[in-house]
């Protein structure tokens, strides 16, 4: 607690004189970050748009207004394709992310030195990387479609599970595991009795919480062509059919509001 | 039956946990480690099963060396040792039964087992332990749900249904309070008795200890100080054992105790 | 009492109690699980003949991480580069700037009843609305250009700031807050001394780790025209420049491993 002397008096300073320095010298460098930020942000902005975009707000607005809601019934069967490529796209990466998982917790895995890092590796990049790039690339590769959605979201999924799940393996107590091992049980039943039951509401918290993320992720797939909802948005966007939009919106938060209800109610009944 | 020769265990840090042990435990004796935190019981125990690896000597059970086996021969000799732990170590998700029955893992393959068919016999052994523990009508409870000392007579089963000649115990009553601290450690030497199981048994509390096993041995610093008779643990022995303190108002209350058990 | 029970049970075969306790229930739900996979799997159309075609643009794929071409594109992916990190800076700052008030007023134990309404109620949309969709409405208002992808991302922040935050707060010590009151401190004192210690640590953290999601959502805001490096990998994607598209994706994968350490290091300090 710095105490300075001034004038024969004591005054009490939160923070001595150089944290201070310190401490404002940080806030200005922050600053002038974020002004140059700024800047290069307003070079590239054509301001008159801006000036302007309160007008074509509302004129988006008028025209989207009301919603087409005849139109709806066209839009059962990609709900029903966004929701195949959500759930599908789930549960393959909860088969792949459960050995990725094994392979990468301390205490389970094989080989601390080359399999560990090997599996981190997939962790991380399969986790960095958008699911709209993995749908992009996808289609590059396999070409258009629902299928290549479903291998998008399963792909983006491994490496969020796998990295919840392996926190959760890294947590468990040992001696349960020690105590089947003791019995003579082979590697495999001590993986089944010791270690499985211990991590299993974990497991099916973390599938139910990818889930709901992934029907938020899916309802865009399609805006780079990997199938769902996304496709009519995309397709409405292209010929400015603002009264389809606005329903294509509401329709996707309703999904989006309905994964959410869904995942809260399960992970309750589960935990 | 149970031949500990120059069992050595020195840990990474270079900590020698056992320096040279050699012990020897007849079928059918029930044997108490005391020591100190520390001493090494934890680790003389786990080294006798393999859970911990000992760094040299030998384990002999029977006319077998443990220390020698591959994986798959250890394993079957772990069914012969069955061990009892100290914060129970049930698979707390899992139920009394599965617990149980865990015991038999080392006996049927792994689809039987992950499908929970065990074979009739088993699941009859099951039902004939819990009942003998009191705890037949828990049997699709979850263990999570079970008191401390009903947790620990679950254990039993589990160490008991491997059909072992050896318990391994560790401080079995640790975490239980007076009263069921005594249960268990009656119910403990009584099941060794009527089965006539080898037993040892890591325990801190000496009067425990005197009130019912017929052999104590001490550990110190990885070293056997005292081998012999309960009664033979002078005051002058356990500081030998534990250090400096005052012992007598220990040893008193044993005999008071001893007393009030047999009443 | 007690052997007759055992003796019931004897020679009887045990098994696991069920999950689901009532029968019919738990075979509804097993057979209705396997009629939605099978209706899911059948409405997948996978043309077989364009996945084996893709296969070999997959390998290629690949095969590129091996040999990435950071400089024949060079200047698009430092100028898309640059224009993700600017957007993401800028749009941190901002978006944790506004998410603290709104935090503050959506936990129910410091903000009046009014307040905590409104603030929920923006905290609600926010989280509703994916990011994409998000953007293309403000590229659509404010046009093309890295200012929708800042306004985009700073708003998606204060969704999720907010929500944690107040959640935060909401299950706070009471106590040491309490006592601040007794001291007859104002509001805004009350705020300074007995919430802000208290939920300062967990602040950072979650700003942290927005940042990293931050600079991960801004790599796809190109895709639809709100700027940033997801333009530029578009375009390599659509000439089949795995090279240029692979060096891309490293960097990601770099920077947001970067990010995440840094994260982990801030936290690890602030804790």
């Amino acid at each position: 607690m710095p105490v300075l002397e001034r004038e024969g008096a004591q005054i009490w300073r939160r923070r001595t004189t150089r944290e201070s320095l310190v401490r404002w010298f940080g806030w200005f460098l922050g600053t002038a970050v974020f002004v140059y930020c700024w800047q290069i942000i307003s070079a590239s902005t054509t301001w008159f748009f801006v000036w302007d975009a309160p007008r074509i707000a509302d004129d988006i607005w008028t025209r989207a207004t009301p919603p087409k809601w005849g139109y709806i019934t066209q839009l059962g069967g990609p709900i029903w394709d966004t929701l195949n490529i959500a759930t599908l796209g789930t549960l393959i990466s909860l088969c792949l992310a459960v050995p990725v998982a094994f392979l990468a917790a301390r205490n389970t895995t094989p080989s601390a030195l080359v399999i560990r890092p090997i599996a981190l590796l997939i962790i991380v990049s399969t986790r960095s990387i958008n699911s709209l790039i993995w749908a992009l690339l996808l289609i590059a590769i396999i070409g258009p479609g629902v299928f290549a959605g479903v291998v998008a979201i399963a792909i983006r999924s491994i490496g969020f599970c796998a990295k919840l799940l392996y926190e959760a393996i890294e947590e468990i107590d040992h001696s349960q595991v020690e105590a089947i091992t003791a019995t003579g049980g082979s590697r495999w039943q001590v993986m089944a009795y010791g270690i499985v039951p211990q991590i299993l509401p974990a497991f099916a918290g973390i599938a139910v919480f990818r889930w709901d993320i992934n029907i938020r992720e899916s309802t865009v797939l399609g805006l780079v062509g990997a199938g769902g909802i996304g496709l009519q948005l995309s397709a409405s966007l292209n010929v400015l059919a603002w009264p389809q939009v606005s329903l294509i919106l509401i329709v996707i938060l309703a999904a989006v509001v309905i994964s959410e209800w869904v995942s809260a109610k399960v992970r309750g009944a589960i935990i | 039956m149970l031949r500990l020769q120059k069992l050595t265990k020195t840990y990474k840090t270079g900590d020698q946990a056992l320096k040279a042990i050699d012990l020897e435990v007849p079928k059918g004796q029930v044997l108490a480690l005391i020591g100190p935190s520390g001493a090494g019981k934890s680790t003389m125990i786990r080294c006798i099963n393999r859970l911990v690896e000992p760094t040299d000597g030998g384990v002999h059970l029977g006319d077998m060396d443990l220390t020698k086996l591959g994986s798959s021969a250890l394993r079957k000799a772990r069914r012969e040792m069955g061990m009892i732990f100290q914060e129970y170590a049930l698979v707390e998700r899992l139920t009394v039964m599965e617990n149980v029955l865990s015991g038999r893992l080392g006996y049927v393959g792994f689809w039987r087992s992950f499908l929970r068919r065990f074979p009739q016999s088993d699941v009859d052994e099951a039902f004939r332990l819990l009942d003998r523990v009191g705890l037949l009508h828990m049997a699709d409870k979850r263990a999570d749900e079970l008191s401390g000392g009903q947790r620990q007579r679950v254990g039993i089963c589990r160490a008991l249904i491997q059909n072992p000649k050896l318990l391994l115990v560790d401080e079995p009553t640790a975490s239980l309070d007076p009263k069921t601290s005594r249960q268990i450690m009656r119910l403990i030497t009584e099941l060794c008795k009527e089965r006539g199981l080898a037993a040892i048994i890591n325990i801190h509390d000496v009067a425990l200890a005197q009130m019912f096993v017929p052999r104590v041995v001490g550990l110190r610093f990885g070293e056997v100080v005292y081998d012999g008779l309960p009664t033979g643990l002078t005051p002058g022995k356990l500081t030998e054992i534990y250090g400096e303190e005052d012992w007598e108002a220990t040893i008193e209350k044993v005999d008071d105790e001893d007393i009030e058990a047999t009443e | 009492m007690s052997h007759r029970e055992l003796d019931d049970m004897l020679g009887k075969g045990w098994r696991k109690p069920a999950f689901v306790k009532n029968p019919l229930v738990r075979w509804l739900l097993i057979v209705g699980f396997v009629a939605y996979l099978i209706a899911a799997f059948m409405t997948i159309e996978v043309d077989w003949g364009r996945v084996y075609e893709g296969l070999d643009r997959g390998w290629a794929f690949i095969l590129a991480f091996t040999s990435p071409d950071f400089l024949s594109r060079w200047s698009d992916i430092w100028g898309g580069l640059v224009e993700s990190i600017v957007m993401t800076v800028a749009a941190s700052v901002v978006g944790i700037l506004i998410s603290i008030p709104i935090g503050l007023g959506a936990a129910r134990n410091i903000a009046p009843l009014p307040v905590y309404v409104v603030c929920r109620g923006i905290v609600a949309i926010s989280r509703a609305l994916q990011e994409i969709i998000v953007a293309i409405l403000l590229v659509a208002i404010f046009g093309f250009g890295p200012l929708a992808g800042f306004l985009t991302l700073s708003f998606a922040t204060i969704g999720f700031l907010s929500k944690l935050l107040a959640e935060d707060i909401e299950s706070m010590d009471k106590v040491q807050a309490e006592a601040i009151k007794a001291s007859g401190a104002r509001w805004m004192q009350w705020i300074n001394y007995g919430v802000q210690p208290q939920v300062m640590p967990r602040l950072v953290g979650l700003s942290m780790y927005r940042i990293d999601i931050n600079f991960r959502e801004s790599a796809i805001l190109g895709l639809v025209g709100a700027g940033g490096i997801g333009a530029t990998l578009n375009t390599a994607f659509d000439r089949y420049e795995y090279d240029t598209a692979a060096a891309i994706l490293i960097l990601i994968i770099g920077i947001v491993m970067t990010l995440e350490y840094l994260s982990g290091v801030i936290r690890a300090r602030v804790q």
